[in-house]
């Protein structure tokens, strides 16, 4: 196919760019089967009955149950074990959201502090900085366990949102942020007319700031909603997960999958897909919402960690 | 002082830790134990498929990831029409929202026959069951799915937002010196890209070796076919929580990783030059 189209470009423009075009479309349609299948399925699974999802029954996996399935669905999720779906979801929000207002207090000040302003070791924390954001976060989880289990800082809500609010990706965001958009002169300007260091940094830098605060806000919160081995680890009661941890113990009362379970406390597959989707929800309502400047390409270099 | 509350932190959950970890990894009981917790992990009988394991896995899921995202972020910007390139990107990333555990368990469903949306398409591939489809030597292809599924969107915006980089004028140039679209991207394209790409083979190879939440969410739901100790990172856990309780010899793994992960990024810091700001 390559060799045929690379022969026609000189000679024949026209039938090569159609060619091209329909080669493009095609390569996209194929990909956006692969990645919307899985998620349209998602949606759809939480309003059948077990026996509805089978898919030797001859339902499309495509069809829409019911309501009145889907509710049920819902009560039969929210009613397992007393409701600690609702305690994992609150966890969550508790963690990332706690998480997420200490990583903007300190993370940018210091993108500043790096981009705009002279102090000792000042490169060294740079370059540190970029060696640490750069090591997955799954990396550190065992170690930052080992650390604070040795100063008895375990199974408190504190050992998985301090270790959550150390965000080193967002400093090296502000700090590109900064030293992009931002001219020395004008807070030398300030400087001049008086205002102190604070001043400047709260009158002038911060209401400048405002679309690195949403990139690293974002950020933060996606990754730490979604984490899971450092949770897993720090965690140990059932009422302390967050709700991607408490997931893997969903999946433990799947009869389907572990037909070992106790019939009385069980979930049934379409009662799984429910709790699958209701624990990215709020992620997924922040990527909507976030659609028009996460498609631009600004994010470079954002989304691994 | 500006930067004091971030370097707090730093030390505390960022260099403590590694060097805590070290520590560990060094001693037994509080006395310096040499290499001794090092080479009693290396002999444990989990140890080394679980390095094959993750290496296998590693290799197909970064030559995938390579391929198909260049592909398909020269493809994403070659489309003129404009809703149609911002409409694909957006479908390729949204999945990235069920990054962990819950994109792992929609594919449990996808994978699973009985119920799977695309059931027929296995049968095709004479997969008839989900104990056959995760077998061992399927993992690294079924790992690599979710981790595409999950991740590649990220990147194919990443490359897309290099390729807008590239200036009108050489695209213009080759256009009239009759380059089709091929050989643009062979000659000027892909060269320009590079770097993102050594970017992205870095942090993706620092990360597919991490490997932990996908074996373990498949070990919950395959009754045990897949291993307990499938990664590097299970085994540390295992290690330190299991009956070993052996903290000294989790952290010897942890340290091996971190080594590994610390190296790359090293190699990026020092002669990446993407990060030559300052």
């Amino acid at each position: 196919m390559t060799a045929t189209n690379l022969r026609l470009v000189p000679s024949a423009p026209a039938p090569a760019r159609w060619l091209g075009r329909v080669l493009a479309i095609a390569v996209i349609a194929f990909f956006a089967i692969f990645f919307v299948i899985p998620l349209a399925w998602l949606l759809l699974a939480p309003t059948k009955n077990g026996n509805q999802l089978g898919s030797l029954h001859g339902e499309s996996p495509f069809s829409f149950g019911s309501f009145d399935q889907l509710a049920h669905n819902w009560h039969q999720l929210i009613t397992f074990q007393d409701g600690i779906i609702w305690t994992w979801l609150g966890n969550s929000v508790f963690y990332s959201g706690v998480a997420l207002v200490i990583t903007i207090l300190i993370t940018i000040p210091a993108g500043y502090a790096l981009a705009m302003t002279k102090f000792r070791l000042r490169r060294a924390l740079l370059i540190t900085t970029l060696m640490v954001m750069l090591i997955p976060n799954t990396a550190l989880a065992l170690p930052i366990f080992l650390e604070l289990s040795a100063v008895h800082v375990f199974g408190s809500p504190l050992g998985v949102i301090l270790p959550f609010s150390f965000f080193p990706f967002g400093v090296y965001l502000a700090y590109i942020y900064f030293s992009t958009t931002m001219s020395h002169d004008l807070l030398d300007a300030a400087r001049i007319d008086g205002a102190g260091e604070l001043k400047v940094f709260t009158r002038i830098a911060m209401p400048l700031a405002t679309p690195v605060i949403a990139l690293v806000g974002f950020f933060s919160f996606v990754g730490n909603w979604n984490n899971y081995f450092l949770p897993f680890i720090m965690e140990p009661g059932a009422d302390q997960l967050p709700v991607q941890v408490g997931l893997a113990v969903l999946l433990s009362s799947t009869p389907a999958f572990n037909p070992t379970n106790a019939a009385a406390l069980t979930i049934t597959l379409p009662e799984l897909a429910l709790a699958t989707l209701v624990s990215v929800a709020p992620v997924l309502i922040v990527f909507l919402f976030s659609q028009r400047f996460l498609v631009t390409g600004l994010t470079a270099g954002a989304t691994k960690g | 002082m500006f930067s004091s509350g971030y370097l707090l932190f730093l030390l505390a959950f960022g260099i403590g830790p590694m060097i805590y970890a070290l520590y560990l990894s060094f001693t037994a009981n509080g006395a310096f134990a040499g290499v001794d917790n090092f080479v009693r992990v290396f002999h444990d009988f989990r140890f080394l498929p679980a390095v094959q394991h993750v290496a296998l896995f590693v290799v197909v899921w970064l030559v995938t990831l390579i391929v198909l995202v260049t592909i398909l972020a020269l493809v994403v910007h070659a489309v003129r029409t404009r809703w149609l390139s911002t409409t694909a990107r957006f479908l390729f990333y949204i999945p990235g929202a069920l990054a962990g555990s819950a994109s792992v368990l929609l594919w449990l469903f996808i994978l699973t026959p009985s119920v799977s949306p695309v059931a027929g398409l296995l049968d095709a591939l004479g997969l008839k069951s989900f104990t056959q489809i995760v077998s061992l030597e399927n993992l690294p292809v079924v790992f690599t799915i979710v981790a595409f599924w999950t991740g590649a969107g990220g990147w194919i915006i990443i490359m897309y937002g290099a390729l807008n980089t590239i200036s009108s004028d050489v695209m213009e140039a080759a256009r009239i010196d009759g380059a089709g679209p091929f050989k643009t991207a062979w000659y000027i394209q892909i060269p320009l890209m590079r770097k993102w790409i050594a970017y992205m083979a870095i942090v993706s190879l620092a990360g597919g070796t991490q490997l932990f939440v996908e074996p373990k969410i498949l070990n919950l739901a395959s009754r045990g076919v897949v291993p307990q100790e499938y990664s590097l990172n299970q085994l540390a856990y295992t290690i330190a929580f299991g009956p070993q309780a052996d903290y000294n010899g989790s952290a010897a793994i942890s340290i091996v990783l971190l080594v590994v992960a610390m190296g790359l990024s090293a190699i990026f810091v020092f002669r990446g030059g993407l990060f030559d700001r300052d």
